[in-house]
């Protein structure tokens, strides 16, 4: 949090979060994460190191990869929001949650709602990675408990029941 | 009944599908009513007198509740092993970071400013930072003589080795600080009650750890403290025993303004203020015979353990007894010694010392094998120890391993002799050059000596009232698996499927102490104990003539259900008791050190770019014994993830020190691995099987970071044909090397760099 949001005045800021229309009080420079978190009790979305280097905060936003530390929520205004709450569609987990679960991509557990939208927002724009283009996809986001190797393994086998399926 | 698909078989994560679906609770995900938010007022420098402590203009005071030593009701530490180190500094301070003040506040975007307008006076006082100061003893800062602790290992007759010697090889090894750096910070909240007492839940290790310590602190009986530990973002070690400093802290803030307080430290503060792996310095003086034999060695081992005592004594320990490698010394004296310095407490982290010690042994027989002119693979197949034989604690090694098979494997796997004669073959041109390093070595699993015994831990496993059965320990997840193997554990012994156990919340309200979660003995020892309550659960039923000897999972719930509508609460307790063969001395550092030892032979192969001086891994074995894998995907899965942080400390994280504070706090210039950066990580197990563990398994946590380090910078050696005994080993290091007139020679090594 910076100084920067104190002593200015708040605004209603609207944005659509996981399909939903949510509008918030919030100073224009609060942190998207903060918002998420304290305000829409979206507490999926962590802060691992608060200034984009982990990506544990990460969320979809247009379509686009970002940081939500990184985000002040004025940029979000009218934006349409996605975060590991909204993967799984209506009950039904998303492949990748799936896969993460069977292939071991989740241990500590803290850096996966972040790798989760990464992997997502990877497989969008290329359905059938291969193993070094996962790596690049994934690189923005730290584990310090797999060493990746299972997370890659997940991301893979989601594209390969995707395009099979 | 059929439990086959139970143990060996990779069943889904207890909590797996709250992680994957953002639905698990850590503790910054919780919130209480009325909760204020705590910050800590820190030493900005690393020692000195405290003179006066001035609260600044332009904040409001008044709104905050504002702790210092004075206002704790109990013993001012945080009771460990020892009791040196403060919760509060109390008119001196000893290390940078080290905790002055406590503030809280209901808003938390205040306290930043609030900390920041605390200021303190300070009568400065000369500090040490490296092991050598502390060693010339210019500065007293700790005891008599800088010295925590001292162990002295020996076996047979050293002093009579130099003579028959065909030759002595001498090295010293040097290893850096290192940070968990788990994803999740660390925090807490505390509530206090007048009636119940204080409450606590907390990203954290050891339940346990923490009621010892607010009990002494709070001044408070057992049971008016409670402990609950949170989902937990990664540990490592680094959530041993810090998280007792961050509970007290809240309960201190949460005592005295009446309402229930949160302390959520961000990446710096968690960087710079609290544990990391201990940097050590290890010398090696070895006699060998002209045909490769080790005939015995000193070895000095020693460990800056920061500003306090805290656990650098067991640290040590392990470190010491780890220090001669999965070798056979027919003589050797280990001197091992702990010193303060003026930085903070240097603490747990997977591997425990091992990893220091191990570092220097297996770059060391390098040394050895270049001395006498054999290779890497005949020094280590020469010496390996062998069954009957003993460790340099004279423990007899009674499992039938057989290390120059594992060797073997590794090198087919790897295809060590083809690629070493091909990278022989190719060096001399390009800009790339290629290496193979080896590294082999044991990790023994649970409390060391008499550990165990002291400990005394207790499990509990309770029949429930819907037939469905509840594992209850202190022992925590944070990663590794543990639910889901302890639930594993109770189903086979049980005979029941996997689904129909859970785990109870690590809660000391509710759960026996079944030890902290450290030293790869949750499997072997906790889950040897969650097998026998589990079998008594049955035993029971059968004694009372409710369960037949063979029985259906839903003949087992029904018998439950009539047990407790007959008797009440249904739980079986399983307490821990030392093997009768396993003998220990405390004094001479001499017996059974561990009741079991994991073993393994890791190869690691890399190219070191010319241009840039850089090295990647471009493939690792990692073969071992663990005895009986119970859950191949999360043991697969720890061996990676540890690999993993041993690459990182080889190669990528350096701790920048500058008068005994972090300088490179963040994540931005702390580097960890990225997925970009780490090679396929070939992971290959050999079981045997061990008698004291659950279902034959063995610790197996921390053994793949001992590995990583010495393989690494012993392909590098390979590859350039230069010795490098420090790590981590930086591109800046490889070029000053190789261009000894670099514009950045020296740079790196200045003042209070180490």
């Amino acid at each position: 949090m910076t100084d920067s949001c104190r002593g200015r005045a708040k605004s209603e800021i609207s944005l659509v979060v996981n399909g939903a229309l949510k509008t918030v009080n919030a100073y224009p420079m609060e942190r998207l994460l903060d918002v998420l978190r304290h305000q829409l009790q979206l507490t999926g979305a962590k802060e691992g190191c608060g200034e984009g280097e982990c990506g544990s905060c990460a969320v979809l936003m247009d379509g686009m990869l970002v940081n939500s530390c990184l985000v002040p929520v004025l940029q979000a205004q009218g934006s349409n929001l996605v975060t590991i709450e909204g993967v799984a569609a209506e009950g039904v987990p998303h492949a990748l949650q799936q896969t993460f679960l069977e292939c071991g991509g989740a241990q500590c557990g803290i850096c996966t709602p972040g790798m989760i939208l990464a992997s997502a927002h990877l497989l969008n724009q290329k359905p059938e990675p291969t193993i070094d283009e996962i790596r690049e996809g994934l690189s923005g986001n730290l584990c310090r408990c797999t060493g990746y190797a299972q997370i890659i393994e997940a991301v893979a086998e989601a594209a390969r029941r995707r395009t099979t399926a | 009944m059929n439990n086959d698909r139970i143990i060996g078989n990779s069943v889904p994560r207890k909590e797996g599908r709250d992680k994957v679906t953002g639905k698990s609770q850590y503790v910054d995900d919780m919130v209480l009513p009325n909760m204020l938010f705590g910050a800590t007022v820190r030493s900005r420098i690393p020692r000195g007198r405290i003179r006066n402590i001035t609260f600044g203009p332009g904040i409001s005071w008044n709104e905050f509740a504002i702790v210092s030593a004075k206002d704790i009701p109990g013993k001012n530490c945080i009771a460990l092993i020892g009791d040196d180190q403060p919760c509060l500094a109390n008119g001196f301070v000893n290390h940078p970071e080290e905790p002055i003040l406590l503030l809280a506040h209901p808003d938390r975007h205040l306290l930043p400013q609030a900390v920041e307008a605390v200021s303190i006076e300070y009568d400065p006082l000369p500090a040490i930072f490296t092991i050598e100061e502390s060693e010339r003893r210019a500065e007293i800062v700790w005891g008599e003589d800088n010295i925590f602790k001292t162990y002295l290992i020996e076996k047979g007759d050293v002093d009579g080795v130099w003579e028959q010697a065909d030759c002595i090889v001498e090295g010293e090894y040097t290893t850096g600080a290192q940070e968990q750096l788990y994803i999740e910070n660390n925090g807490m909240i505390a509530a206090f009650d007048a009636t119940k007492g204080i409450t606590v839940w907390g990203s954290l290790q050891c339940p346990y750890y923490i009621h010892k310590a607010l009990m002494a602190l709070c001044d408070l009986p057992a049971e008016k403290v409670r402990v609950v530990q949170m989902e937990t973002g990664g540990a490592f070690g680094g959530k041993e025993e810090y998280p007792s400093m961050i509970a007290a802290h809240a309960a201190l803030l949460a005592i005295k303004s009446g309402k229930p307080v949160k302390i959520i430290y961000d990446r710096m503060e968690d960087m710079v203020a609290t544990t990391k792996r201990h940097p050590s310095r290890t010398r090696h003086r070895t006699g060998v015979s002209r045909d490769g034999k080790i005939l015995g060695g000193e070895i000095d081992f020693t460990i800056d353990g920061g500003a306090y005592a805290t656990l650098s004594s067991v640290v040590l320990s392990r470190g010491a007894i780890h220090a001669g490698g999965p070798y056979y010394w027919p003589n050797v004296r280990i001197r091992a010694k702990a010193v303060a310095t003026n930085a903070p407490p240097h603490g747990a982290f997977r591997g425990f010392g091992a990893p220091q010690s191990l570092f220097a042994m297996e770059r060391h027989m390098d040394r050895i094998a270049q001395t006498l002119g054999v290779s890497p693979v005949e020094i280590r197949r020469r010496n390996f120890l062998q069954p009957g034989q003993t460790t340099t604690t004279e423990q007899i090694v009674r499992e039938p391993i057989d290390l120059g098979k594992l060797l073997d494997r590794a090198l087919e796997v790897s295809n060590y002799q083809t690629k070493r004669q091909q990278f022989a073959k190719e060096n001399h041109r390009g800009q790339t050059k290629k290496g193979m390093g080896i590294a082999a070595f044991l990790h023994g699993a649970g409390f060391t000596g008499s550990g165990e015994r002291y400990l005394s831990s207790v499990v509990g496993v309770e029949g429930c009232a819907d037939g469905s059965v509840r594992v209850l320990v202190s022992s925590t997840e944070f990663g590794q698996g543990t639910n889901t193997v302890l639930s594993q554990i109770a189903a086979e012994a049980l005979g029941l499927p996997y689904e129909s156990v859970s785990m109870a919340q690590p809660d000391t309200l509710q759960v026996p102490n079944s030890g902290p979660t450290v030293a790869s003995r949750t499997v072997m020892v906790v889950g040897k104990l969650v097998q026998s309550a589990a079998l008594g659960i049955k035993q029971t039923l059968i004694s009372s003539n409710l369960l037949g000897e063979a029985y259906s999972a839903e003949e087992f719930r029904s018998a439950c259900r009539n047990y407790i509508a007959k008797h009440g609460q249904f739980r079986s307790w399983s307490r821990y008791e030392a093997p009768s063969d396993i003998f220990w001395d405390d004094q001479k550092y001499r017996g059974e050190a561990y009741a079991a030892f994991a073993w393994a032979v890791y190869i690691a192969e890399v190219t070191v770019d010319l241009t840039t001086y850089s090295v990647s891994v471009d493939d690792f074995v990692a073969l071992q014994e663990v005895g009986r894998v119970l859950h191949p995907l999360l043991a697969r899965g720890q061996i990676i993830g540890g690999v993993a942080q041993g690459i990182g400390f080889s190669l990528y994280e350096k701790v920048v020190w500058q008068n005994g504070r972090m300088q490179n706090g963040q994540m931005t210039n702390y580097i960890m691995p990225t997925s970009a950066d780490l090679p396929s990580i070939r992971v290959f197990f050999e079981e045997l099987g061990n008698v004291y563990g659950a279902y034959g398994a063995k610790g197996i946590g921390e053994l793949p970071m001992d590995g990583p380090a010495p393989a690494i910078v012993n392909a590098v050696e390979d590859a350039l044909g230069i010795r490098f005994d420090s790590i981590p080993l930086l591109p800046e290091d490889i070029m000053d090397a190789l261009v000894p007139s670099s514009p950045l020679s020296g740079v790196g090594s200045t003042g209070g760099d180490r």
